[in-house]
């Protein structure tokens, strides 16, 4: 690795993505990533490329490429059947140490959070994790700002520079990634201005997936580079992948979610009862606060929120939560909030829509019965 | 054998969280507590000693009032702990963290069936990268989210969770392991080890004593040797407050589901 020499710049480019599969599926967040990749590679004028990694799994590269790729890169090897930090992190490093990506964007997966880092340390380059938006333009980049944060506007009017190691760097190839720290409490942009490539994980449900664009898809260079991995690479054995049985809430690919918080702690079982009644009828899913996951009432896939799952849905409705910044970082962009809490001072009034002061063992059977009827009438 | 286990002293977020006015956060007016997940690796370590009697070290990255942490952390069980340390250290992004608590290991000395243990991730940054991080400059392999431990002779094999089900993984030692909160439940401090929290042994590696290693250059540490820099923070806007309906009763909710109706919400 040490003839690798990344920090000249000029030497990379292109915007590459790690396409994430299990058995032979790929994961929903590579086609959001895939998409927002290619408004990335246009903003920096350069080719977008997938890559793949994994045994015989060449036949989904068309699929990925229709959401905006130029070039799958195809990594096949009887050894990357199962995720391994070893056998991956090789394959990636060598592939990027060959071909100079400007930039590589991981989903931040259980398995992206664990490979982005260990392949960052090893090219001595930087990586920002969890991002929840990503740019490289200013003008558009400055415009985000002016929308979702509180700063000045001669302050982001201002913004095109940076002190890098004491000097100005001019930040305008960089890209700009944005993500939540302090559960939520703060945002920060950062920038990797002095390594390639620029890496950075990215938060599953966050990005917009583009239409598939058979057109894309038919055009794409599929390449199949060498991979060179032997089994003594690999100190990590996988004895077994088991899918867990109970039923997963898709709480991320959710129209409405009805949340339950702390708020139904007097009758558990009760309240996720009523809560599942109101998805019902509105055809939605259930989610919770953390709070609820940490006392053990509901499972950890059902969280919403900072240290869980981003969600924007239609319609969410929050039953008996306070709305803790953690809770309404994963949730504060859903297009319509119904909140029902007793406690009038309660958070998640600031960002509701619609608010009703009451209990929610009281509210919820009559929004069930009155919604039922206005969907009926309809 | 034994376990290292990396934790940090982060401040408590789940309580109120202060902001300076220039986006920063406020450290000075919050409580610091251990990071929650590092408790976690902490009993993992515990309970590991509990079966094979091997020995157990803290190490934390920090200022000096860390140590207050780590006095904790040894009145849990844990034989010594080590204080990384010194001005040099300062400003250091994930990459340069890792590069130092690496080679404050490496002074530790890491032999053939030790394990490092770190939690998931730091509630402060909540980035995961750290551990990962630090396997790679020892160039020992790592398994993250951990859920569960068997050791078998000299065999580690693990639960390793993922969104949708789990692995179960083999892994040779030396390795690095970061612990979930599904792991264990953390012990409280015993009434022994807080009488002789401050009789065992702390050792603060500085510049100085680190120096040595080839992990630590000038450009490798601190805010010149971190590859990210901060370009700006901010605080997001609130959400406009909505409308809040009057009442809790049949008429209200009746009110409600004609609004959404109107607005085929629903």
């Amino acid at each position: 690795m040490s003839e690798f020499k990344n920090t000249v710049l000029e030497d990379f480019k292109d915007v590459w993505v790690f396409c994430e599969q299990r058995q032979g599926v790929l994961m929903p967040t590579d086609f959001e990533l895939i998409s927002e990749g290619r408004k990335l590679a246009d903003e920096l004028g350069v080719r977008l490329c997938g890559l793949l990694l994994g045994d015989k799994v060449e036949g989904l590269a068309r699929e990925l490429a229709g959401y905006g790729a130029d070039e799958i890169i195809v990594c096949e090897h009887p050894l990357l059947k199962d995720y391994t930090t070893d056998a991956y992190a090789k394959v990636i490093c060598d592939m990027v140490v060959e071909r100079k990506p400007e930039a590589l964007l991981v989903g931040a997966t259980n398995i992206g959070r664990d490979l982005a880092p260990r392949c960052a340390a090893r090219l001595h380059t930087g990586l920002c994790a969890d991002c929840t938006h990503l740019d490289v333009d200013m003008g558009i980049y400055k415009d985000f700002l002016r929308e979702a944060s509180t700063l000045p506007e001669e302050k982001i009017a201002g913004m095109g520079s940076a002190i890098v190691l004491g000097k100005p760097h001019d930040v305008s190839r960089d890209l700009k990634m944005t993500r939540p720290a302090f559960g939520g409490h703060l945002m920060a942009s950062i920038i990797c201005p002095r390594f390639r490539p620029c890496m950075a994980t990215v938060r599953p449900g966050v990005m917009k997936k583009a239409p598939f664009d058979q057109k894309r898809a038919d055009s794409a260079v599929i390449s199949k580079p060498e991979v060179k991995l032997a089994a003594s690479d690999i100190r990590t054995q996988v004895l077994e992948t088991v899918k867990e049985a109970r039923k997963l809430v898709d709480l991320t690919g959710a129209e409405v979610i009805v949340s339950v918080g702390r708020g139904i702690s007097k009758d558990i079982q009760g309240g996720i009862k009523l809560a599942e009644e109101l998805a019902d009828v509105l055809h939605g899913v259930v989610g919770s606060s953390r709070a609820c996951v940490d006392a053990g009432w509901i499972t950890a896939d059902h969280q919403v929120g900072q240290t869980g799952k981003t969600v924007r849905p239609r319609i969410y409705i929050a039953l008996g939560i306070s709305g803790a910044i953690q809770h309404k970082a994963g949730m504060s962009d859903s297009e319509c909030i119904i909140a029902v809490n007793k406690n009038e001072n309660a958070p998640i009034f600031e960002i509701a829509d619609y608010g009703i002061v009451g209990d929610l063992f009281k509210v919820t059977p009559l929004l069930i019965e009155e919604f039922k009827k206005a969907i009926e009438s309809k | 054998m034994k376990i290292i286990v990396c934790v940090k002293q982060v401040p408590d977020t789940s309580g109120k969280v202060a902001v300076n006015p220039d986006g920063t956060l406020n450290r000075a007016s919050m409580q610091t507590i251990t990071n929650p997940d590092d408790k976690n690796a902490i009993e993992a370590a515990l309970k590991l000693k509990d079966e094979t009697g091997c020995r157990v070290t803290a190490v934390t990255m920090g200022p000096p009032p860390a140590e207050g942490m780590l006095r904790e952390l040894i009145a849990m069980g844990c034989d010594d702990a080590v204080l990384i340390s010194g001005r040099e250290f300062g400003g250091s992004d994930t990459f340069a963290t890792s590069q130092i608590i690496a080679a404050g290991i490496n002074a530790i000395g890491l032999e053939k069936d030790d394990i490092v243990f770190c939690g998931r991730q730091a509630i402060d940054g909540d980035t995961a990268q750290v551990g990962p991080q630090i396997a790679e400059k020892l160039d020992i392999p790592q398994v993250s989210y951990v859920a569960d431990i068997k050791k078998e002779g000299n065999e580690i094999v693990v639960k390793r969770m993922l969104e949708d089900g789990y692995m179960t993984v083999k892994v040779q030692t030396p390795c690095l392991l970061t612990c979930i909160k599904e792991l264990n439940e953390p012990r409280y401090m015993s009434v022994g080890g807080v009488v002789e929290a401050y009789s065992k042994p702390m050792q603060v590696f500085d510049y100085p004593r680190l120096k040595d290693d080839p992990l630590i250059e000038a450009d490798t540490i601190g805010l010149a040797g971190s590859p990210t820099n901060i370009l700006t923070s901010f605080t997001p806007p609130q959400k406009g407050a909505g409308m809040m309906l009057e009442g809790a009763d049949r008429a209200t909710c009746e009110k409600l589901a004609g609004i959404l109706a109107g607005k085929h919400i629903i």
